[in-house]
């Protein structure tokens, strides 16, 4: 009974260590643990121009823009806040549209234009079927890309 | 109840009557699972026909989570009680767990294609997956490392009892740090967002998985403790050769001197 008091105290200790370490290095390391800065973070972090980073946020509406034959495209990327012009020339995946959440990797350039080297679509967690979201768009209950419907 | 199902030899009765049921309703549940999900539910509205890996990726998600959970709890029972059973029932579970664990990686991988633009980011989520994959791979081959079965058992247990750590980290790896996967659909404060007509095929394969999982995971507990059992008879027979009935030795053997 002792022994499997004992062994049972030091394995809880032992994870509830672990566990503390664990959650210390994590908060420590956040900063490196994003996939990528939303608009506002990269002027707050103050990263220039000529560092490769990714960014994240919707595709603000009407903001698209296909030059050059339709193969480059620049658009707004926003996160409520703070919006950054992106230009990009490369294959946009099927789900990016105005509206769409988007992650960009690529560098600032010297005017503050975000130039991509790829662009990924990045969708919400809502799933339902076509009609719904019709229905949902004809009664006004929707907003494209912001929290779900209650 | 759980204690009296820790005898090996009650455990054996019990698991043989309820095996061939478990694995007829696994059975009928996945037929009815894939049927609803792959042909009668809805497409999604921003997604199309490339929904339905979900019904595959996210149930064997959820179980590559939760067989880790099962496997970490039988090992820490393992490590402070030494329950006869529970190392048997960690080990068992530890194959079965990692091939879900690649089926949501390999069908991420497929879906992320068409959606994201791209087979593999190394995001919070799917960098934190892989290393669960890569702690299944690593209980398994920490198991079978020894040559003293019970060192291994008692190492891989601990092994398995840290990596719970990587669990937590998983589920709220969206929540915690930008990523390119999206956050929780299903189990998250204030309900699912998944239309009822997906959601329900969902839960029925999860359901399925469940089932097939438990149905797997008492075939090769049985298998091991089987395999126990023939190791010990012949270790048994090895060690006391003497002991055998007269009649059962080869020709020509010398007879027994007493």
């Amino acid at each position: 009974m002792t022994r499997k008091r004992r062994r049972l105290i030091l394995l809880g200790g032992g994870m509830t260590g672990l566990a503390a370490a664990t959650a210390m290095v994590l908060t420590a390391f956040s900063g490196n643990l994003v996939f990528f800065y939303g608009p506002s973070e990269l002027l707050a972090k103050g990263i220039g121009p000529g560092r490769l980073v990714r960014i994240g946020g919707l595709v603000e509406q009407h903001s698209v823009a296909h030059l050059d034959g339709g193969r480059e495209v620049r658009f707004r990327v926003t996160d409520g806040k703070t919006d950054l012009p992106v230009v990009y020339d490369g294959v946009l995946p099927d789900l990016f549209r105005e509206g769409q959440g988007v992650v960009a990797e690529g560098k600032l350039n010297g005017s503050g234009v975000f130039v991509a080297s790829s662009v990924l679509a990045k969708h919400d967690e809502k799933y339902m079927p076509p009609d719904v979201a019709a229905a949902l768009k004809k009664a006004g209950r929707w907003q494209e890309g912001g929290k779900p419907p209650p | 109840m759980i204690s009296r199902l820790a005898n090996p030899a009650q455990f054996m009765r019990v698991s043989g009557a309820v095996l061939p049921f478990l694995a007829g309703l696994a059975a009928v549940v996945l037929a009815v699972g894939l049927v609803w999900a792959l042909v009668l539910a809805p497409p999604d509205y921003q997604q199309g026909e490339s929904v339905r890996i979900m019904f595959i990726h996210v149930p064997a998600a959820w179980m590559a989570l939760s067989v880790y959970l099962l496997m970490a709890v039988a090992s820490a029972v393992a490590l402070v009680w030494r329950h006869p059973l529970a190392d048997v029932a960690a080990q068992a579970a530890a194959p079965i767990g990692a091939a879900f664990t690649f089926v949501c990686l390999a069908t991420g991988s497929l879906w992320g294609r068409p959606m994201w633009g791209t087979w593999w980011v190394w995001d919070a989520r799917l960098t934190s997956v892989l290393v669960l994959f890569f702690l299944y791979l690593g209980y398994i081959a920490l198991v079978n490392a020894f040559d003293d079965a019970s060192r291994g058992a008692r190492a891989g247990a601990l092994l398995a009892v840290v990596g719970v750590i990587n669990l937590p980290i998983i589920k709220f790896s969206v929540d915690w740090w930008n990523t390119l996967h999206q956050p929780a659909s299903v189990f998250r404060l204030g309900g699912p967002t998944i239309y009822i007509s997906m959601l329900l095929p969902l839960l029925a394969m999860a359901l399925g998985f469940a089932l097939l999982f438990a149905a797997l995971w008492l075939v090769r507990m049985r298998t091991a403790l089987n395999e126990r059992k023939l190791r010990a008879l012949r270790l048994h027979r090895m060690a006391e050769p003497r002991s055998r009935p007269a009649d059962a030795a080869p020709p020509g053997a010398r007879p027994a001197v007493h």
